[in-house]
């Protein structure tokens, strides 16, 4: 059976901070695994504070569409905006940061992407008609990791 | 953002008294931290126990604390809680920050 549900919410701080927790709340009603519940609520945040800080940055912030669908492999969240695309409308690679160094140097940024590719098993993204399209997958099964 | 502190034998103790440090209050938090350890001591632990949820900019500000304190003074972790700890190991900052479960544990290793 296969659960899907939409939700909206304004690209600014405050009303992000909201929506993400909605959106998880609501996952784990449908019985999204607590573990997998903490995994999407960091991905999700990521995600949604790069539309809120790059997306919508030039402009008064637009609507942050949400939409899952579960089932009892996968959970698929696409998240959509009206803003920005991505440089080159393609997702970077990023690798992990570099921590050996002095401290001094210690990177304070650049996690984000990091973050969202390790707790997905896959990350799609799509410039269409003036929208950005992300989706992210994540393994709910009991045949993955 | 409200922080508080407590001078022990152990160290200077900065306690984080909200449930989040994300992207809205990063830079905050970072300039809180700057004015609350501004006392000196060799060794700060921040007490995360109340904070449930940190994302990367929250992690960004804990780095740049940690680099505002100087190279011969210490910043250790302690009380993360699961999905602030997962964000830490995944990150390998955990190679980067001592991080201990509780406050007590942290305390019980004397690192002035």
């Amino acid at each position: 059976m296969v659960n899907s549900f939409a939700y909206s919410f304004q690209a600014t701080e405050l009303d992000a901070r909201g929506g993400v927790g909605t959106v998880v709340e609501r996952l784990r009603s449908m019985g999204l695994p607590a573990a997998r519940a903490d995994d999407v609520q960091i991905a999700l945040s990521e995600a949604v504070n790069n539309v809120v800080e790059h997306a919508y940055a030039d402009t008064t912030p637009g609507d942050v569409d949400i939409g899952c669908n579960l089932d009892t492999e996968q959970l698929w969240i696409s998240i959509r905006d009206a803003g920005l695309p991505l440089p080159n409308e393609t997702l970077a690679t990023r690798k992990p940061a570099d921590l050996s160094g002095p401290r001094e140097d210690l990177p304070e940024g650049g996690f984000g992407w990091f973050l969202i590719r390790e707790l997905t098993s896959a990350v799609t993204y799509e410039r269409d008609n003036g929208t950005n399209r992300l989706s992210l997958c994540f393994d709910v099964g009991n045949t993955c990791a | 953002m409200s922080l508080t502190s407590t001078m022990t034998d152990s160290g200077q103790i900065v306690t984080v008294n909200v449930e989040r440090i994300d992207a809205a209050m990063a830079i905050q938090f970072k300039e809180d931290m700057r004015s609350e350890t501004e006392s000196g001591a060799s060794r700060v632990i921040l007490d995360l126990s109340e904070v449930m949820f940190i994302d990367s900019s929250g992690l960004g500000a804990i780095v740049a604390a940690m680099k505002q304190l100087g190279s011969s003074r210490k910043l250790d972790l302690a009380g993360l809680s699961p999905m602030v700890d997962k964000v830490f190991r995944l990150t390998r900052m955990d190679t980067v920050f001592d991080l201990y479960a509780s406050l007590n544990d942290a305390t019980a290793v004397n690192n002035t």
